[in-house]
C-alpha cells in the first residue's frame, strides 16, 4: 500500500510517497499565493493510496480532500528518527517558523518550542535580508563564510534588521560581513531555543533553512556538536506524515 | 434586539454603531465557537440565553434595580469582596476587559505595551461600548499589578465614580492588616454610596448568598474530575465567566440545574469527549468575556480542559467565607480571611499557586498545563518559568503560552497546541 505524506509549508510544498517504509516517490512545488491549485500541481500523476497533511496548510487540505493531519513538529520528529536513528533533538527552520523538538525514548515528542507570532529568524528573515544586500538565496550562506569580520546586527525583527543593514551598507561595510552578521544573528536565536531544551547531542537539522551551509557550520561551531542535514531537508515532514499514515498513528 | 433596548443604551451614553459593531462580533463568535460544540449539556441554554442579553436584559435589570435605589458598583477584580457589596444594598458586576476595542484611542492614553485587559478595559470606556461600566454608580479599580495600579490614575481622568481600593503584596500580619483596613474602608464607601449601613444579618445573609455561588461551583468542578468529561471546558469557562455578571441567586440555581443533569450524564457515562481523552488544566492569567482564543484551540485541537487555575476560575471561586460571627467585625474578619487566600500572581512570594496547580492536577487528572499568560503582564508570566520547571521535575507537560486578544498569532498556537495535544495523547 501507497502511503503519502504532504507538508504544506508557507514557502514550499513537499509530498513524499513511500511504500513499507521507502521512499517510492518525493514532490515539491513552491507555495506561492495559491496554495490549493499548487497542492493539484505537486499530486498531478503522483499515485498514492492514503494521504496525510501536515505543515501550516493542513487544515486548508483536511477540507479539501478529507484527509488525516499532523502537525509539523510531531512530522518532523517522526522524519527525522526515519533518516537519522539516533536523533534526540531537532531543529527545523522553515519559511516562518522555527522549532527545537526533543524526543523521548520510543521517538515520542517529549517538548518543543516553537516560535509565537513573528517570523524573525525564519527563512522568510533570510530571505527578506538576502536581497536587501542583492544575494540570491542559494550564494547567501556560502558567501557570508567568506566574510572577513564579524558584525554584530542587534534587531531579529525582520522590519528593524532591514533597517540596519541599510545603515552598515550606508556606513561602507562590506556585503559579505553584513551577511555574517545577519547568519549569526539568526543562528543566536536558534542556538538560545535548543539551550533551553537541549539535552545534548548532535543536533538534526532540517526544513528550508537547513540548506543553508552557514547556518550550518555557524551552529556547530556555537553549539560544539555535529550538525547534521539530511540530503533533501525539506521533505523530513511530508516523509514523517507518510510514515505515521503507514504506521497508523 | 428590541427598541426599548435601543433608548436604554442611548440614555447610558453608548455609541450605538460602535455597540451594534461589537454586538455583531460577539454573536458571531459565539455562534461559531459554542453553538458548535456538539452534545452540550441542556442546561447550557440558560447560559445561552445570559449570553445572548448580556448587553440587554441584564442591563435593564440593572437599571431597573437602580430605578428602586438600589446602587450598582462594577469591579475588574477577584479581590473586590461581593459580600460587602449585598450586605450594603448594592450589586457587583464584573467589568468589560475581553476584547479589544478602539485600540488607536486606548494607545493615546496608555503605552502599547500593555496587557491586553488592561487596554480593553479602557478601549470599552473610550468606544462607550460597557453597558455594565456606563451604569456603575461606583467603579473599584484596586492596586493589584503596576500596569493596573498606574492605569487607574489615567481610567480617573474618564470616569468620575472610579474607588481605587489598595491591596497588599505579601502575605504577613501586615499584609492582612491592610487588607483588613481596606475592606472597612471600601465597606464605608460603599454604605456612604448606598445609604445602607451593613448590619450582622444583612452580612451573614450577602456571606450565605456568595458562598452558595462558590459552592455551585465546586460542585460543577467536581463533577468535571469525570471520564468522560460531562462538559467541556468552553462550557465551564462561560459559567465561570457569567459568574461576574449575573445574579447571584439566580447564577446559583442555574449551576446547580446543570450539575444534576451532568450527575445523570456520568450515571450514564455519557460525556462531551472520548473516555481517556488528553485532559488540560489551563493556568494563568483571567479569561474575561468573550476571550474564549486559547480554549476554542484547545478543544477544537481534541483535548479537553478540566479545570481553569484562573481569577475567572478556581483562583476567584475557591473557598467559602465563614458565616460564623457575632459583629460586623468578625464578619469582616472572616471575609479578610477567605479573601487573603487568593494566590494572586502580584503576592511575593506566591508559593500556594503552584501548590494549587499541582493539586488541580492531581484532583483533575489532568494530562498537562497550558500556561496561559497575556503579553506584558509580568506577574504570570514570571510566575510562568519557575511552574514550567517544577511541573517539567514531575514529569507533567506543560506548553508556555503568551498571546493577546488579537487573532494574529491563531495559526502558530494552533500548530504549538495540537503539537501539544498530540505530545499528551
Amino acid at each position: 500500500m501507497l502511503s503519502a505524506g504532504i507538508d504544506i509549508g508557507s514557502r514550499t510544498i513537499e509530498c513524499v510517497v513511500i511504500e513499507d517504509g521507502a521512499i517510492r516517490e518525493i514532490r515539491q512545488a513552491p507555495t506561492t499565493f495559491d496554495p490549493r491549485g499548487q497542492i493539484e500541481n505537486v499530486l498531478a500523476g503522483v499515485s498514492f493510496d492514503r494521504i496525510m497533511a501536515t505543515g501550516y496548510g493542513r487544515n486548508l487540505f483536511e477540507v479539501a480532500y478529507d484527509a488525516k493531519t499532523v502537525t509539523e513538529i510531531k512530522a518532523y520528529g517522526r522524519g527525522a528518527r526515519h533518516l537519522f536513528p539516533e536523533a534526540t533533538t531537532i531543529l527545523d527552520i522553515g519559511g516562518q517558523d522555527s522549532k527545537c523538538i526533543i524526543l523521548g525514548p520510543g521517538g515520542k515528542v517529549q517538548r518543543f518550542e516553537m516560535n509565537d507570532r513573528c517570523a524573525a529568524g525564519t527563512g522568510k528573515f533570510l530571505e527578506v535580508m538576502a536581497e536587501a544586500l542583492n544575494f540570491s538565496l542559494e550564494e547567501f550562506g556560502p558567501s557570508a563564510l567568506k566574510a572577513g569580520k564579524v558584525l554584530t546586527i542587534n534587531a531579529m525583527c525582520t522590519v528593524f534588521a532591514e533597517s540596519e543593514v541599510t545603515s552598515l551598507i550606508s556606513r561602507g561595510e562590506n556585503r559579505e560581513d553584513i551577511a555574517l552578521g545577519l547568519h549569526l544573528a539568526v543562528v543566536k536565536r536558534a542556538a538560545g531555543m535548543i539551550r533551553r531544551l537541549w539535552p545534548g547531542g548532535p543536533i538534526f537539522f532540517a526544513g528550508g533553512v537547513a540548506r543553508n551551509s552557514c547556518i550550518q557550520h555557524l551552529l556547530e561551531k556555537d553549539l560544539q556538536v555535529p550538525v547534521i542535514v539530511p540530503d533533501n531537508p525539506q521533505m523530513v515532514g511530508a516523509l514523517g506524515a507518510a510514515l505515521l499514515l503507514e504506521e497508523g498513528a | 434586539m428590541s427598541d426599548d433596548y435601543r433608548s436604554m443604551w442611548a440614555d447610558l451614553g453608548l455609541d450605538l454603531a460602535a455597540h451594534d459593531m461589537l454586538l455583531g462580533v460577539l454573536g458571531e463568535a459565539y455562534g461559531k465557537m459554542y453553538l458548535t460544540q456538539a452534545n452540550r449539556p441542556a442546561g447550557m441554554s440558560y447560559f445561552d440565553f445570559v449570553m445572548s442579553e448580556v448587553h440587554g436584559l441584564r442591563i435593564k435589570e440593572l437599571i431597573d434595580e437602580k430605578k428602586a435605589g438600589r446602587k450598582i458598583i462594577g469591579s475588574y477584580c477577584v479581590f473586590v469582596p461581593e459580600e460587602i457589596v449585598l450586605a450594603a444594598n448594592a450589586t457587583l458586576v464584573g467589568l468589560c476587559s475581553g476584547a479589544d476595542f478602539a485600540m488607536e484611542e486606548v494607545e493615546r492614553l496608555l503605552p502599547r505595551n500593555t496587557c491586553a485587559l488592561i487596554k480593553s478595559a479602557f478601549g470599552f470606556k473610550l468606544g462607550k461600548v460597557c453597558p455594565y461600566l456606563e451604569s456603575a454608580d461606583m467603579i473599584v479599580g484596586e492596586n493589584t499589578c503596576d500596569g493596573k495600579k498606574k492605569a487607574y490614575e489615567s481610567l480617573a481622568q474618564l470616569v468620575d465614580n472610579l474607588y481605587v481600593m489598595d491591596l497588599p503584596q505579601v502575605k504577613s500580619d501586615k499584609g492582612r492588616d491592610l487588607l483588613k483596613a481596606e475592606y472597612q474602608r471600601f465597606q464605608k464607601a460603599v454604605e456612604e454610596l448606598t445609604g445602607s449601613p451593613i448590619t450582622v444579618a444583612s452580612l451573614q445573609q450577602a456571606i450565605r448568598t456568595v458562598n452558595a455561588k462558590r459552592a455551585a461551583i465546586h460542585r460543577l468542578s467536581t463533577l468535571r474530575k469525570a471520564d468522560p468529561a460531562p462538559i467541556s471546558g468552553m462550557d465551564a469557562l462561560l459559567v465561570n465567566q457569567v459568574f461576574f455578571y449575573d445574579n447571584p441567586a439566580r447564577f446559583t440555581d442555574a449551576v446547580n440545574k446543570i450539575c444534576d443533569e451532568l450527575e445523570q450524564r456520568m450515571k450514564a457515562k455519557s460525556g462531551v469527549f472520548p473516555t481517556k481523552n488528553p485532559r488540560v488544566i489551563v493556568a494563568g492569567c483571567p479569561q474575561a468575556v468573550p476571550n474564549w482564543k486559547l480554549p476554542m484551540l484547545v478543544e477544537t485541537a481534541g483535548a479537553v480542559i478540566v479545570g481553569e487555575e484562573s481569577c475567572v476560575g478556581e483562583r476567584g471561586t475557591r473557598n467559602l467565607t465563614d458565616e460564623a460571627g457575632n459583629s460586623v467585625d468578625e464578619l469582616l474578619d472572616n471575609i479578610v480571611d477567605r479573601y487573603f487566600q487568593i494566590d494572586c500572581a502580584i503576592f511575593t512570594p506566591n508559593r500556594d499557586r503552584l501548590h494549587h496547580i499541582l493539586e488541580m492536577i492531581e484532583k483533575y487528572q489532568a494530562d498537562g498545563v497550558i500556561h496561559y499568560g497575556l503579553q506584558f503582564c509580568q506577574p504570570y508570566l514570571m510566575e510562568a518559568l519557575p511552574i514550567e520547571k517544577v511541573l517539567a521535575e514531575k514529569g507533567v507537560p506543560c506548553l508556555r503560552i503568551e498571546t493577546d486578544y488579537s487573532m494574529e498569532d491563531i495559526g502558530q498556537l494552533k500548530t504549538r497546541i495540537e503539537a501539544f495535544v498530540e505530545q499528551l495523547s
